[in-house]
């Protein structure tokens, strides 16, 4: 069996920045992803990060995505893994992997040290004919489209108006499919309204405190009932309105994926502002198992991002836990921490702060490591 | 939410289904696991356990921290068998 300085399971944008940063901590390092390629979300991602140029704003994701996998295949010591799921993590630290398109051979490691970046699912939302297809996850839309250069349908809905909702619709409208209404359940819009406004500019009709309520047809989705909602989420009669549609896309929040967390015995806790249960860490990235970290969207549904950072922050420090000290370690530990507050201190970040204060574990708080 | 919604797509497990056990008072996750089979298809409830759990949750007017959760354990997803048999690797 083979072993392992850091072994790093999901390959998107916490996954690759983490790989980086351990590798330039001369640790050995295994990165394992079920993806066809390297990337997570970022492949598919066409438009143009915001912030500041230390996190690629101006550069689209999917070029940030070559960018980090260039330098990952170049790295001498970096292993890769794609097609692969991380399918146990057991008490005596071995890591069980499933390769294959089909699933067909079972790899065992050894890691000293584990960093879990696997990131979040799509949720799924119960209404009259949700199993139909043309039911789809707007991030499932969005690799169809734009990875694989097929179209979902001709005429959407996009239920949900948070960022991915508005870029998704975005998109799109982009590759000439008619996006009939966004319907949001909250009363205000919750993505950017530089994202709002281009799509209203085009004359997409964005519905606030309005959800979808029923999906017709028969073999697949042949029209949709949106219908307004109260204060209480409660259907408002007499509200409905029927859409044309033969594609319902379901952009309504993100749950981190935090199955092999549950297993590693890591202390979990739900945490609605971080959207789902996450586990407890330190200002490190590691978590109550005194051998695993974690970065990315498992710790909390934020953006690509400050999933970099946290990625860049867990290399750097389960790499110095095991002696592997990078020669400006103080230096970049403080850097990044400073970027990821910076990234952090606006207004639209007051629910993950709120949630990361909760699962924060403080410097020098006496904490008993489960091995 | 109607009877007739679907809330694990893999089982095709439909809401009524599961109103029936909560009636019987069947009310924890494993419970409805295990008459139901919600959760344990393919996709091993990544897309159904969130649905499932808010809806036990509003049902008993609790919060859903509330809900206790099944044991999560390895595989996270399906293995053939005969991958598990062919092993060779110890």
């Amino acid at each position: 069996m083979k072993e392992y300085d850091i072994v790093i399971v999901g390959g998107g944008p916490a996954g690759l920045a983490a790989a980086l940063t351990a590798a330039s901590c001369a640790a050995s390092v295994l990165l394992v992803d079920d993806g066809l390629q390297l990337g997570g979300q970022l492949i598919k991602q066409t438009h143009k990060f915001f912030g500041s140029s230390e996190q690629f704003a101006g550069i689209r994701g999917i070029e940030i995505a070559d960018n980090f996998i260039d330098k990952i295949k170049k790295s001498p010591n970096i292993d890769i893994l794609t097609q692969a799921t991380a399918t146990g993590y057991y008490e005596d630290g071995i890591l069980t992997i499933l390769e294959g398109l089909n699933g067909n051979s079972l790899v065992k490691v050894k890691p000293r040290c584990l960093i879990v970046a696997t990131g979040a699912a799509e949720n799924m939302l119960p209404f009259i004919n949700n199993d139909l297809p043309g039911v789809y996850g707007a991030g499932a839309v969005q690799t169809l489209m734009n990875v694989y250069g097929v179209v979902p349908g001709e005429k959407v809905l996009m239920v949900g108006a948070g960022n991915i909702g508005l870029i998704v619709a975005y998109q799109l409208i982009q590759a000439k499919i008619k996006v009939e209404a966004i319907v949001e359940a909250m009363p205000c819009i919750g993505g950017y309204w530089v994202h709002a406004s281009k799509i209203a500019r085009l004359g997409v009709p964005i519905y606030t405190s309005c959800t979808l309520k029923e999906v017709r047809g028969k073999e697949q989705v042949e029209g949709a009932t949106i219908c307004n909602i109260d204060k209480k989420f409660c259907f408002i009669s007499q509200s409905e309105k029927d859409l044309d549609v033969d594609t319902i896309c379901l952009a309504v929040g993100l749950s981190p994926l935090s199955e092999l967390l549950w297993q590693t015995g890591c202390e979990m806790n739900y945490i609605p502002e971080l959207c789902g249960y996450v586990a407890l860490r330190d200002e490190n990235m590691r978590t109550s198992s005194e051998k695993i970290y974690i970065a990315g969207d498992v710790t909390g549904i934020e953006e690509a991002s400050s999933a970099m950072i946290e990625g860049q922050i867990a290399g750097l420090n389960a790499t110095a836990s095991l002696g592997f000290y990078h020669k400006e370690y103080t230096k970049l530990n403080s850097k990044y921490k400073r970027q990821l507050s910076q990234l952090r201190n606006n207004i639209m970040s007051e629910a993950i702060n709120r949630g990361i204060q909760k699962v924060i574990i403080q410097k020098g708080e006496t904490h008993v490591y489960s091995h | 939410m109607d009877d007739n919604t679907i809330i694990c797509r893999c089982e095709d497990v439909t809401w009524g289904e599961i109103r029936k056990q909560l009636d019987k008072g069947y009310t924890t996750l494993d419970e409805i696991k295990r008459i139901t089979r919600a959760g344990m298809g393919r996709c091993q409830g990544k897309t159904c356990q969130r649905v499932l759990l808010n809806a036990i949750a509003r049902y008993l007017n609790k919060k859903v921290e509330e809900i206790p959760l099944s044991k999560f354990r390895p595989p996270t997803k399906p293995v053939p068998l005969g991958v598990l048999a062919g092993d060779k690797n110890d």
